[in-house]
């Protein structure tokens, strides 16, 4: 196979993992996922009927720009929700169970076996006033009934494998006492502590300093493959998207706009705000080039459009898309010619090679909420 | 952690010494013993024997000299009133003042932890909106005002307890309760506060994610960082109770220093108030440096001593 040949790509690891029956099982899957804010102006929808699926040793990216509700869409998945949140409708299965139909107690139980979440900033995300030993322990004294020092000895050995060097003495210290890219280590140890089937990775590479950022993709990959995790990374990188996931769902304004293999929706775009995201990469400039951007902001939580949420941005926009909003329905696949490369490319040969489609069948489903998806090209 | 304490407590000897002047200067302010002590119609000559006799005809500063020599010999003069060792009463009277001050405290931070956990766990919620209430009417009620209906009330007319004295347990409970009052109020506040900001942080969310309940998220992860503002606070009222709950112990007769610093006011009986302020004083420094102790204990970020990193 084509893919084989090439070494850079992930697909190859992956394809090498032990556990190849049960690599791309669904793990997660969402469907008609909405959270409410209630604000002192009313409550407004953040997240709407929000769809995706997440699969073993995948990762799944949720890409989206600052208040598209991408990380309130990890919050409800991981039911830490803010006071001010509701659940309003919508299912979360994860392995078979409805999460969102089970209390906050029964919930707990899944907390920590079988969903494990990584913050975007981790001083704040680890308690100050604990060891980082006590905090990593903690899931095997809550989950295991283990005793203290048990927990310590499971604390040094997940230290280990999360890199982080002399484990031994390092256990005792505290959060302040550790750079941040060692305290994003320890949180994804925390995560990933008792094996979830599920971890859910909210921008864990924003706070971080270029070189540091590669080395903690590096780590979420290797975990991922060594427990064959589904991982949905929320991030607005689209680099990232391009690097680490194997599909993408892009969100705006509280809604999945867009869904796909990352390489098909990246080379083909079939909805103007993916588009619009992947135009204003600079990839082809020279100095003094003016930067593309999408002009205007999304709209307010409080006046989301009845129509489409993009029209206000949109540079294709008709009467019918104030009118009526867009459901999101299969797109893609006008080229049905197979050519199973083009799910393994990364961003840069699908932009340049541009017309292939991936034919296999286990792939996620190119869905886009635009009346005129078919009519968007990738110029 | 010695190195600590050592330079903590000459650091504070400064402030003592200036207390000690302070109060020295103010009482003589407050006029002559002698025309308290003899009777109206003592004549001149027995009045310049009285001030000679105690040493208040020389200059202040000679005073103040004699006064500091004798401190440094730990010899705090004696009382004008019983003519017993100022520094001995001073001590008799303290221990009544900290164990009225520390079973307040005690009880006012266990009941406000309680009631300030519970209102933070739901912001504006019902139990917020009652305890809000509660502390609120709790921490403006004058405490001399409540000592008198109390004594009113459970004293006179329903007869349930003593109205002064120490006589018993029973003579616990209106002192007791009437100086609970103000600190619980402020407490609750402040704890409830500390604790509603403690609990949106985002650690909690992931010490939830982790599949912590909600009994050990408020008490494992958020109290221990919700504590720090609620022990300077509980300090600095805690500082209030030492320094004699003036009006509560004269109200009820307890016999403690707040009752005696106002008596060797009322008397001029200079030395002991001297005596009284100074072990206040010694106290309420022993106190802050506790108080820091608690804050090391609480948070590794703020210990005198760096751990390796």
């Amino acid at each position: 196979m084509k893919t084989a040949a090439d070494p850079s790509t992930l697909r190859r690891t992956r394809g090498n993992a032990a556990t190849e029956s049960q690599a791309h099982d669904v793990v997660l899957q969402v469907s008609g996922l909405a959270v409410d804010i209630r604000t002192h102006r009313g409550t407004v929808r953040a997240v709407n009927s929000v769809g995706f699926e997440a699969r073993a040793g995948e990762t799944l990216a949720l890409l989206g720009e600052s208040g598209c509700g991408k990380s309130m869409t990890a919050k409800a998945l991981a039911g830490i929700m803010d006071p001010v949140c509701d659940l309003a409708d919508g299912q979360i299965v994860l392995n078979g169970t409805d999460l969102a139909a089970l209390t906050p107690k029964e919930r707990l139980k899944f907390a920590g076996p079988e969903l494990g979440i990584v913050f975007q900033d981790a001083l704040t995300a680890l308690n100050p006033v604990y060891t980082v030993g006590t905090q990593l322990g903690e899931a095997f004294r809550i989950h295991r009934g283990l005793n203290a020092k048990q927990a310590k000895a499971e604390a040094i050995e997940l230290m280990k494998r999360v890199g982080i060097p002399e484990p031994e003495s390092r256990v005792n210290s505290y959060p302040h006492q550790f750079s941040g890219g060692m305290r994003q280590r320890i949180l994804i140890a925390m995560a990933v502590a008792l094996n979830p089937r599920l971890l859910i990775a909210d921008e864990p590479t924003t706070a971080l300093d270029v070189t540091v950022q590669a080395q903690i993709m590096q780590l979420l990959r290797k975990l991922r493959e060594e427990g064959q995790m589904a991982v949905i990374l929320i991030t607005h990188d689209l680099a990232v998207v391009a690097e680490e996931a194997d599909s993408v769902a892009v969100m705006y304004a509280g809604n999945v706009v867009e869904s796909g293999p990352v390489a098909e929706v990246f080379a083909d775009p079939r909805h103007p705000y993916t588009k619009g995201l992947l135009e204003s990469v600079p990839v082809h400039l020279e100095r003094g080039d003016q930067l593309k951007s999408i002009p205007g902001s999304p709209p307010e939580l409080h006046d989301i459009p009845s129509g489409c949420v993009y029209q206000s941005r949109c540079p294709m926009v008709q009467d019918i898309c104030r009118a009526e909003r867009p459901a999101l329905r299969p797109a893609g696949r006008r080229r049905t010619q197979s050519g199973a490369a083009t799910a393994e490319a990364d961003l840069e040969q699908a932009t340049s090679a541009g017309t292939n489609d991936g034919g296999a069948t286990d792939r996620p489903v190119r869905t886009a909420a635009c009346h005129f998806s078919e009519e968007i090209t990738n110029a | 952690m010695l190195t600590y304490l050592r330079k903590r407590i000459i650091s504070s000897a400064l402030p003592l010494v200036v207390v000690v002047v302070g109060v020295f200067a103010l009482a003589r302010m407050t006029g002559n013993p002698a025309a308290l002590y003899l009777p109206l119609n003592a004549t001149q000559q027995m009045r310049d024997d009285f001030t000679a006799r105690n040493g208040l005809d020389q200059p202040l500063l000679v005073q103040m000299a004699d006064y500091f020599g004798g401190v440094l010999r730990l010899d705090f003069g004696q009382s004008l009133r019983t003519g017993q060792d100022a520094a001995a009463m001073a001590l008799r009277a303290f221990p009544a003042t900290l164990q009225l001050a520390a079973t307040t405290m005690v009880l006012a931070v266990v009941l406000a932890v309680i009631v300030g956990c519970w209102a933070a766990l739901k912001p504006n919620g019902i139990a917020d909106r009652i305890s809000s209430f509660i502390s609120m009417a709790a921490a403006s009620i004058p405490d001399f005002w409540l000592a008198i209906v109390g004594i009113w009330i459970f004293a006179i007319t329903l007869g349930w307890v003593p109205t002064s004295g120490v006589s018993g347990a029973s003579a616990w409970v209106l002192p007791i309760a009437t100086l609970l009052l103000r600190p619980f109020g402020v407490l609750v506040q402040i704890v409830r506060g500390s604790m509603v900001s403690a609990l949106s942080e985002p650690y909690i969310k992931l010490a939830r994610s982790r599949g912590a309940g909600e009994l050990r998220v408020v008490t494992h992860h958020a109290l221990r960082n919700a504590a720090a503002p609620a022990l300077t606070v509980a300090g600095d009222l805690t500082v209030g109770l030492v320094n004699g709950a003036v009006v509560v112990e004269t109200i009820f007769g307890w016999p403690g220093i707040g009752k005696l610093m106002i008596d060797s006011i009322l008397q001029r009986d200079f030395a002991v108030l001297q005596a009284a302020v100074l072990l206040t004083a010694v106290a309420i420094f022993a106190l802050n440096i506790l108080i820091d102790m608690g804050y090391a204990l609480l948070d590794a970020r703020v210990r005198p001593v760096t751990v390796k990193a």
